[in-house]
C-alpha cells in the first residue's frame, strides 16, 4: 500500500476552530462535518484506499472556493479538490488533516454558443450532461470516459481524461479551451478561452491533466463539435489477440484512423457476452470492434476498405452493423466490460498503462506469465487504437494477502509497458496509485522540474499533496537551483 | 559575440550550465527562420542548436515520429510523404513573411506553436507534441511525456513548452504524433461575401457535421494578390471551405455542405493544396512593404467587428480571416499606425472578443518597445513570472523574447 503524507497533528488539533471558520465563508450544510456524513466521501473509484477528510466542504460559487483557499493557505491547511469521485487513480482521496472540497453543487451549464461552437459550463456538470445540454443544436461533446454519466468535466479536465472515441477526437486536452481557474492564494485567474491558442504560456495545456495539483477549476469552455451523421461498428473475431493487434497496426497503415477500435480477449469476451449478450463470436481468442463514423459515403467506403484488411489478417469472423441498434449492441459488451468482470470476480483492479502497439504480442505473453506467478487472472479490454491498455486484475480483497498481490501485479504490469517503450497511464492519471512507480519513467531531474511547474502555482503544497510525486515538494528547496559547474565536462569549450 | 554550436545534447547542457554560471543570457536559434519573432533577445551571446537534427525513430503504423529539434521541416515532410502520412497541423512556411531565408526546423515549429489553416480541425503543434527530451536554463537535461499516442503521465510540459520561444528551456529531442495523409482533397468557393456574412458562412459550414477541415475568407484585395487562379480572377472577396478524405467521401460531403452554404465553384485537390499552402503563409495575400502586421485569435464570431473597429481608427487596415474567424491576419501601414504600431487600438478592438494579439512582423525598435505577445497582468502576470523562474532561474533562455525583463 501507498502512504500518504503524515498529517499535521498542529491542523488536527485546530479542527473544530477550523470548521467554525469555514463555515463563516460557506453557509449551513456547505461544510459537512459529522463522521457519518464525511464517510461517504472517504475514496474515489480506487477504491482500496480510504480516508475519512477532516471536514467536507461543498462550496457553490468561485468567490466561495477563494474564500476557502485562501483561509486554507493562510492557515496551511491542505485541500483536495473533487468531483464525482469516479478517478480510478485515487485522485480524489482524501488527507485525514485537509478540506475535501467538492464541486457538486457547480452543475450548471453558463452558455451554449453555436456560432463559435463551444459551451461555458460548471466544473460539476456531467460529460454525459455537456452532450445532453447541447445535441439539441447538433453539437456534441467529444471526450466519452465509460463513466460519463457520473464523472464531471471538472475532474476530466484535471485527468485529461479519454475514451473510446479519443484516436480521432482527441483527449480532454484537445477539446478543453477556457478554464476559470482559483489558485491556492485564492486568486481568480482567466486561462484560455473561446479562442484558439494562448497569448503567452499556455498555462491551460498543463492545468489539463494537473490532477488537482495546480488549482480549483470552476468553469470549463468545451469545444464542441458536430455529431456525426452516422456510424457503423465491425465486430472481427481473431484466433488470437495478437492477430487483432495486428489487424489495428494495419488499418492505421492504411491510413485510416477509426472514431474507435477496442480489443477485447478471451476472458473479456466470455464475462461481457454472458453479462449483455451482444453476440459476440464465443470461438474468438480476441476481439475488435472498428468503429467508422462521418458520412454514409464514407463509412461505407472505409467498412469494406477494413473489412478486407480483417480478412488478409486472419479474422474468422467478421460482421459489420446494419443498424443503430446493432451497432449499440456491439458496443454494449465492450463499454459493460468492467462491471462484466465484477460479477465473475468479487473484486478487480484497473490497470491502464499504453504500449507502442507493437508491441502489444509480447506484453500480452509476459501477463499471461505473470497471471501463474501471483495466481490471479487478468482479462483485458484495449484502447487499441492508440495502445491504451486496461488489464483488469481479478481478485478477492476477503482473502489475506490478495489485494497485495494484485497490486504487485499491477505494478509488474506497467513497469513491463515502460520497459517496452509506453508509459505508467494513458488516461486514468497517476495519483495516489502510480505515485511510486514515477521513477520508472522519469528520473530526479525530470521530477524536480516537474514540481518547480507545482510550485509556481502553489509554493506551500497545499493543494492535493502525496498525489503524482513520490517525494512532497520542498518548493524552498528545488527554488535555490544550483549549477553544476564544477562538473563541466567540455574544459575545451570557449569561456564566456 | 560568441556563436556556441554544440554537436550534441550534453555539450549543450554544458555550455548552458556555464552560461548560467556566468550569467551569459543565451539567444537561442534552431534553423534561424523565426528569428525576428516575437521581442529582440537581450543576449551577447547565440546558442546555435542546429547541430542537433536528424530523425531519430519513426515509426508509420504508430503514428508516432521522434526527431531532434533541428531537423528541417522540409526532411520531415518528405520523410512522411513517402509514408502517405503527414503533419496534421500544418506548420506554415513564414520565411518570406519574416523575411528570411533560413531553414525551417520541427523545434522552431514546436517553440511557437505553430499551426495552419487545418487547425480548425487538427489542431496546432501543441495538439500533436507527445514527448522531449530538454535542457532547463540551470543546464540540466530533462524529459516530459512519452513516445507513445496516448499518455498522461505526469503534467503535460508539451503544452507548456510549445509556444514558449525557447525561454523555458532548449528542446534537444522531441516526439510527435503524426497523421495519415488524406487521399484527395477539394475547395468550395464562395465569391463575393462581405466580412460579416462570410463569418457566419464559415460557422454554418464548420457546424455541419461534414468534417470541413479548413475555412477562410479573403477580402477583395486578398483574393486579387492569390496566386490560384480561380481565386485571384473571382469577383471579390472569396471564402474557401475545405473537405479532405477519400474521394467518393469527399465529393458526397462537398455536395452536402454546398447545399447548406450555397452552391460555389471548386478547386481540384493540387489548386486546393497550393491554395491552402499560400493562406498559411500568408504574405503573399498581404499588402506588400511598410506595413506592421497583426495576428490576432479572437473568439470566431467577433472578427468582423474587431477588424471593423480597427479600420475605423486606421483606414490603412486590412485583413483576412482563417480558422472561421478565430485567426485574423490584421496588416496596418507602419506610418499611419504610429510607434506602437497600432497596439492601443488593436488591443483594445479585441477586448470585448477575448483572445490574443501578436505583433508578428514589425521593425525591431517597435518589437523592442510595445508588448509583442498578450501582456499578463494581475496575479495571471506574477505566476508566468514564477514558471519562467522556474525553469530558467538565472535568466538566460531567451530573456526578453516574449516580456521585457524575462
Ligand atoms: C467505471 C469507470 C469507468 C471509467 N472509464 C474511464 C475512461 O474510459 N476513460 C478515462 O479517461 N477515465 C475513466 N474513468 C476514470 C474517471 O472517471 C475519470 O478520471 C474522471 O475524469 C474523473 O472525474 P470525477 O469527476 O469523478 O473526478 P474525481 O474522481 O472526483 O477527481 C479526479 C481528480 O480530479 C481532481 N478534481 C476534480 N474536480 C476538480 C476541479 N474542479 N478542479 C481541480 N481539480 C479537480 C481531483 O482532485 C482528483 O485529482 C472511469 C472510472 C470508472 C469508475
Amino acid at each position: 500500500m501507498i502512504r500518504m503524507p503524515e498529517p499535521d497533528g498542529a491542523v488536527l488539533a485546530r479542527r473544530s476552530e477550523i470548521v467554525a471558520a469555514l463555515r463563516t465563508i460557506v453557509p449551513g450544510e456547505g461544510v459537512i462535518d459529522s463522521e457519518r456524513e464525511r464517510r461517504a466521501f472517504d475514496c474515489d473509484g480506487l477504491t482500496a484506499y480510504r480516508q475519512l477528510p477532516m471536514v467536507v466542504v461543498l462550496p457553490e460559487t468561485t468567490a466561495e472556493v477563494a474564500a476557502v483557499l485562501r483561509y486554507c493557505r493562510a492557515n496551511a491547511v491542505k485541500v483536495v479538490p473533487r468531483g464525482a469521485g469516479t478517478s480510478l487513480s485515487g485522485g480524489a482521496l482524501p488527507l485525514e488533516d485537509g478540506v475535501l472540497l467538492g464541486l457538486g453543487k457547480f452543475k450548471r451549464i453558463l452558455e451554449v454558443d453555436v456560432a463559435n461552437r463551444c459551451a461555458v459550463v460548471q466544473p460539476g456538470v456531467t460529460n454525459l450532461g455537456i452532450t445532453h445540454a447541447v445535441q439539441a443544436e447538433g453539437l456534441y461533446y467529444a471526450p466519452d470516459p465509460s463513466s460519463q454519466i457520473a464523472c464531471t468535466i471538472g475532474g476530466n479536465v484535471a485527468e485529461n481524461s479519454g475514451g473510446v472515441h479519443c484516436l480521432k477526437y482527441g483527449l480532454t486536452t484537445n477539446n478543453v479551451i477556457g478554464v476559470e481557474l482559483v489558485t491556492m492564494d485564492g486568486d481568480v485567474i482567466r486561462v484560455g478561452g473561446k479562442h484558439f491558442d494562448a497569448g503567452g504560456y499556455d498555462l491551460l495545456g498543463v492545468l489539463v491533466g494537473s490532477e488537482g495539483m495546480l488549482g480549483v477549476v470552476t468553469e470549463v469552455t468545451v469545444r464542441l463539435l458536430p455529431t456525426p451523421p452516422g456510424a457503423r461498428a465491425l465486430l472481427i473475431g481473431f484466433p488470437s489477440v495478437e492477430g487483432a493487434g495486428e489487424c489495428v497496426a494495419a488499418v492505421i497503415a492504411a491510413g485510416i484512423i477509426p472514431g474507435g477500435m477496442e480489443i477485447m480477449d478471451k476472458l473479456a469476451i466470455d464475462a461481457a457476452e454472458a453479462f449483455v449478450q451482444a453476440g459476440y463470436p464465443m470461438d474468438a481468442e480476441g476481439l475488435l470492434i472498428v468503429e467508422l463514423d462521418g458520412c454514409a459515403a464514407e463509412v461505407d467506403h472505409l467498412i469494406a476498405a477494413v473489412e478486407t484488411i480483417a480478412v488478409e489478417h486472419g479474422a474468422t469472423s467478421c460482421r459489420a452493423s446494419r443498424s443503430e441498434d446493432e451497432r449499440l449492441l456491439f458496443w454494449a459488451g465492450r463499454k459493460a466490460a468492467f462491471p462484466a468482470v465484477g460479477r465473475i470476480s468479487p473484486d478487480y483492479y484497473c490497470m491502464d498503462g499504453t504500449i507502442p502497439r507493437k508491441a502489444i504480442g509480447r506484453v500480452l505473453k509476459r501477463m499471461k506469465t505473470m497471471e501463474e506467478r501471483y495466481g490471479l487472472r487478468c482479462a483485458n479490454v484495449f484502447h487499441a487504437g492508440d495502445g491504451n491498455l486496461h488489464p483488469l486484475i481479478l481478485y478477492d480483497a476477503n482473502k489475506p494477502g490478495e489485494l497485495q498481490r494484485a497490486e504487485d501485479f499491477g505494478a509488474d504490469i506497467l513497469r513491463l509497458c515502460v520497459e517496452v517503450g509506453g508509459v505508467l497511464t494513458g488516461e486514468h492519471g497517476v495519483g495516489v496509485e502510480k505515485r511510486d512507480l514515477m521513477d520508472t519513467m522519469f528520473n530526479e531531474v525530470d521530477l524536480n522540474q516537474q514540481q518547480r511547474l507545482k510550485c509556481a502555482f502553489d509554493s506551500e503544497s497545499l493543494l492535493n499533496p502525496g498525489k503524482v510525486f513520490p517525494q512532497l515538494c520542498r518548493c524552498a528547496e528545488l527554488g535555490r537551483m544550483h549549477v553544476n559547474a564544477g562538473k563541466l565536462r567540455f574544459p575545451d569549450l570557449p569561456r564566456f | 559575440m560568441t556563436i556556441y554550436r554544440p554537436s550534441d545534447e550534453k555539450q549543450l547542457s554544458e555550455i548552458v550550465a556555464r552560461a548560467a554560471a556566468e550569467r551569459q543570457p543565451l539567444e537561442v536559434v534552431s534553423g534561424g527562420s523565426k528569428r525576428g519573432l516575437g521581442r529582440p533577445v537581450k543576449a551577447e551571446h547565440v546558442l546555435d542548436v542546429s547541430q542537433i537534427a536528424g530523425v531519430v525513430n519513426y515509426e508509420p503504423a504508430e503514428l508516432v515520429l521522434t526527431a531532434r529539434p533541428a531537423t528541417p521541416l522540409a526532411a520531415i515532410k518528405a520523410e512522411l510523404a513517402a509514408k502517405r502520412q503527414m503533419l496534421a497541423f500544418e506548420p506554415p512556411d513564414w520565411r518570406a513573411l519574416m523575411g528570411s531565408n533560413a531553414e525551417p526546423t520541427l523545434g522552431g515549429a514546436l517553440a511557437c506553436n505553430l499551426a495552419g489553416p487545418r487547425r480548425v480541425r487538427a489542431g496546432a503543434a501543441r495538439d500533436v507534441f507527445l514527448g522531449f527530451s530538454a535542457v532547463n536554463g540551470a543546464g540540466e537535461i530533462w524529459k516530459a511525456g512519452g513516445k507513445v499516442v496516448k499518455n498522461v503521465t505526469g503534467y503535460d510540459m508539451m503544452k507548456l513548452l510549445a509556444g514558449s520561444f525557447g525561454t523555458l528551456s532548449v528542446l534537444t529531442e522531441v516526439t510527435l504524433r503524426v497523421a495519415p495523409r488524406p487521399e484527395t482533397e477539394t475547395t468550395i468557393l464562395l465569391h463575393g461575401l462581405a466580412d460579416e456574412v462570410a463569418l457566419r458562412t464559415m460557422a454554418k459550414a464548420l457546424n455541419t457535421p461534414f468534417e470541413v477541415s479548413s475555412v477562410a475568407h479573403l477580402p477583395p484585395a486578398a483574393a486579387r494578390r492569390s496566386q490560384v487562379a480561380e481565386i485571384a480572377g473571382g469577383l471579390g472577396a472569396v471564402t474557401g471551405a475545405r473537405l479532405e478524405g477519400p474521394a467518393p467521401s469527399v465529393a458526397w460531403r462537398a455536395e452536402a455542405v454546398e447545399r447548406l452554404v450555397g452552391r460555389g465553384a471548386r478547386l481540384d485537390a493540387a489548386a486546393s493544396a497550393r491554395f491552402w499552402e499560400e493562406a498559411g503563409e500568408v504574405h503573399r495575400l498581404l499588402p506588400p512593404d511598410g506595413r506592421v502586421l497583426w495576428r490576432l485569435c479572437p473568439a470566431p464570431s467577433f472578427a468582423a467587428a474587431i477588424v471593423d473597429a480597427v479600420r475605423r481608427r486606421l483606414a490603412s487596415t486590412e485583413a483576412l480571416f482563417d480558422w472561421g474567424g478565430g485567426l485574423v491576419w490584421c496588416s496596418l501601414d507602419g506610418g499611419e499606425a504610429g510607434p506602437d504600431a497600432g497596439a492601443a487600438i488593436v488591443r483594445a478592438a479585441m477586448k470585448p472578443a477575448g483572445g490574443h494579439a501578436t505583433l508578428v512582423v514589425a521593425p525591431e525598435a517597435t518589437r523592442e518597445r510595445s508588448a509583442v505577445f498578450e501582456p499578463a497582468e494581475g496575479p495571471l502576470g506574477e505566476l508566468t513570472a514564477r514558471i519562467k523562474a522556474g525553469f530558467d532561474p538565472f535568466g538566460v533562455l531567451n530573456p526578453g523574447r516574449m516580456r521585457e525583463g524575462s
